[in-house]
């Protein structure tokens, strides 16, 4: 069902990536993302690889819910990787008809492979070690700035995590109205497509309503609490950068000075 | 009297594999037979709603088996949805669940879905609204313009219109005031007394199950600790305040008057009955006269 996909799932734990600073954290899957398309030979590509694989092993996560995330994209993995095979230039080791397989072309398509697993991994990681609420937190912290060039960013990040904080209520409403219609006999496993989308009316036109009404409602409760956006706002929770947060941007400098090292000594093959 | 339903060892566990897993329900058997009115009670988090949706195959059981007129309803998951026009299920606030244009439309969608059409179609809907005491003007207005107690008389007629051999109800008097509770109530056990099928009443006031229940169910944390006569379980006061239920108060009044020494019987389920006990004893000792 719907809560089948892992994908930006969060897990609670206690582990080393769990204590990190949401912010740091954030900082660093951006700068690894840049790292992982600087990567034009093997060992550079190994070394972004085994940094990914270490940052994984480090959150105490079962594989399994890895696999799972690598499972959604799974045909993307495999159709870019297939048009990057006939695309490469050079020398043609075997030829049929346009299709033609080179040495740049098998190089390209193992690199792009890589690289979109490493990103699917490192950004799973992120979401699945950091709550939803701590995440929007970083975030409006990171945008702080753009409140200079008057960019709503409190109300922006307010309104991520209201949008958060409803997905799993909606997702049982979802679920409990599916239920409710089930009971009464909807069929929403047979027939063809027009059939299908019709009998999603029973089940959207009271999710609609429901979640008005919640909207209403959280209008309401906020506002009895004197909410008024975030000019004054103090936080509950202050974010602090401690030592593992030290000891990774350390660890994950010496990957970037690796990746470039490589870089400059090695050959590019792509 | 026959067996209607009957569960043998059934089990469920939520988020199987994941970090999320929790037992719901575990190892209930028990058999229920044809015409009775049974009573669900239990905490919340106790299991109960989860034991009711198995029992129309909306949640399929992670262990043992559910029994419908001695065929496993699971047997050809294909025909699941012939179960559920079987054994008819009213969730909590059932209100929330309406969608069609007018009440009409929305009492009609079950028994449509079940291939009901025209005057049959009608007769359906027209005697389920009776059934729930709803007015024939309101059939007509959207489900969206009633008040909070019509919506909820719409909602069980919904289901009462497929006309089930069983009809669960989960805590269908719940967020209603004090009069709609009864009124409600009686139109269940009214329904119940004409149709003669057999009722599932999950609820948490101890009042009204004993007033309507022949049996219990009493659920507590994910097992079936007790099912007997309404009379035998509500005579177990200790047990049920140790697993965070209580007896009716007029039952548990009868219970301390007993453990003082007077002779009545523990099991007295209302007023009236314990109105007729206490004045017979006073009449034994010559009090009144």
């Amino acid at each position: 069902m719907v809560r089948d996909v892992a994908f930006g799932q969060y897990f609670p734990g206690n582990s080393l990536i769990h204590r990190l600073d949401p912010r740091a954290k954030i900082i660093m899957l951006v700068a690894f993302l840049v790292i992982i398309f600087c990567t034009f030979n093997y060992f550079s590509l190994l070394l972004v690889t085994l940094f990914t694989v270490f940052y994984l092993a480090f959150s105490g996560i079962s594989p399994k819910f890895y696999f799972k995330s690598l499972k959604v994209i799974f045909v993307i993995v495999i159709i870019t990787s297939v048009l990057n095979l006939f695309y490469g230039t050079g020398e043609p080791l075997w030829q049929w008809g346009i299709f033609k397989l080179t040495v740049n072309g098998i190089n390209r398509a193992v690199f792009v492979t890589v690289r979109i697993i490493c990103l699917i991994l490192s950004s799973s990681c992120l979401t699945f070690t950091t709550s939803p609420t701590d995440l929007t937190d970083a975030i409006e912290r990171l945008m702080k700035p753009l409140n200079k060039i008057h960019f709503p960013v409190h109300e922006i990040a307010m309104m991520m995590s209201l949008a958060l904080r409803f997905v799993p209520t909606l997702l049982e409403e979802t679920d409990k109205i599916m239920q409710a219609q089930k009971a009464r006999g909807a069929d929403m496993e047979s027939g063809n497509i027009l059939k299908r989308v019709k009998s999603l009316i029973p089940i959207l036109i009271p999710l609609f309503v429901s979640a008005f009404r919640r909207a209403y409602e959280i209008a309401t409760a906020m506002e009895c609490r004197c909410y008024r956006g975030g000019s004054g706002r103090t936080r509950m929770k202050v974010l602090h950068m401690s030592k593992c947060d030290i000891f990774s941007f350390t660890a994950l400098g010496i990957m970037i000075c690796g990746v470039v090292l490589c870089n400059i000594f090695i050959p590019a093959v792509i | 009297m026959s067996s209607i339903l009957e569960l043998k060892n059934l089990g469920f566990v939520y988020g199987q594999g994941t970090p999320f897993e929790k037992r719901a329900v575990d190892d209930v058997s028990l058999c229920i037979e044809k015409g009775e009115f049974i009573g669900v009670i239990g905490h919340t988090g106790s299991g109960k709603s989860t034991l009711v949706q198995m029992l129309n195959g909306l949640i399929k059981p992670t262990t043992g088996q559910v029994f419908l007129d001695g065929e496993d309803i699971w047997k050809n998951p294909k025909e699941i949805r012939k179960i559920r026009f079987k054994v008819g299920m009213v969730f909590q606030y059932p209100e929330y669940q309406l969608f069609e244009e007018t009440v009409y439309k929305d009492i009609a969608f079950g028994p449509a879905n079940m291939g009901k059409s025209g005057s049959e179609l009608d007769f359906a809907v027209k005697k389920a609204a009776e059934f729930t005491g709803l007015k024939k003007e309101l059939l007509q207005k959207s489900p969206f313009d009633l008040s909070g107690g019509e919506k909820r008389r719409a909602a069980i007629a919904g289901v009462i219109a497929m006309d089930p051999d069983v009809l669960v109800l989960d805590e269908p008097t719940a967020g209603l005031d004090p009069m709609g509770r009864d009124v409600l109530l009686s139109q269940i056990v009214q329904y119940h007394k004409e149709r003669r099928n057999t009722v599932l009443l999950v609820s948490h006031s101890m009042e009204d199950i004993a007033r309507v229940a022949d049996k219990i169910i009493v659920m507590n944390n994910s097992h079936c600790v007790m099912f007997d006569k309404t009379k035998e379980v509500f005579s177990h006061g200790r047990e049920l305040e140790k697993i965070g239920l209580r007896v009716p108060q007029i039952t548990k009044i009868m219970i301390e008057l007993k453990e003082k020494g007077y002779d009545v019987s523990d099991g007295v389920l209302t007023v009236n009955d314990a109105f007729e006990q206490i004045s017979e004893l006073l009449k034994k000792e010559g009090k009144i006269w």
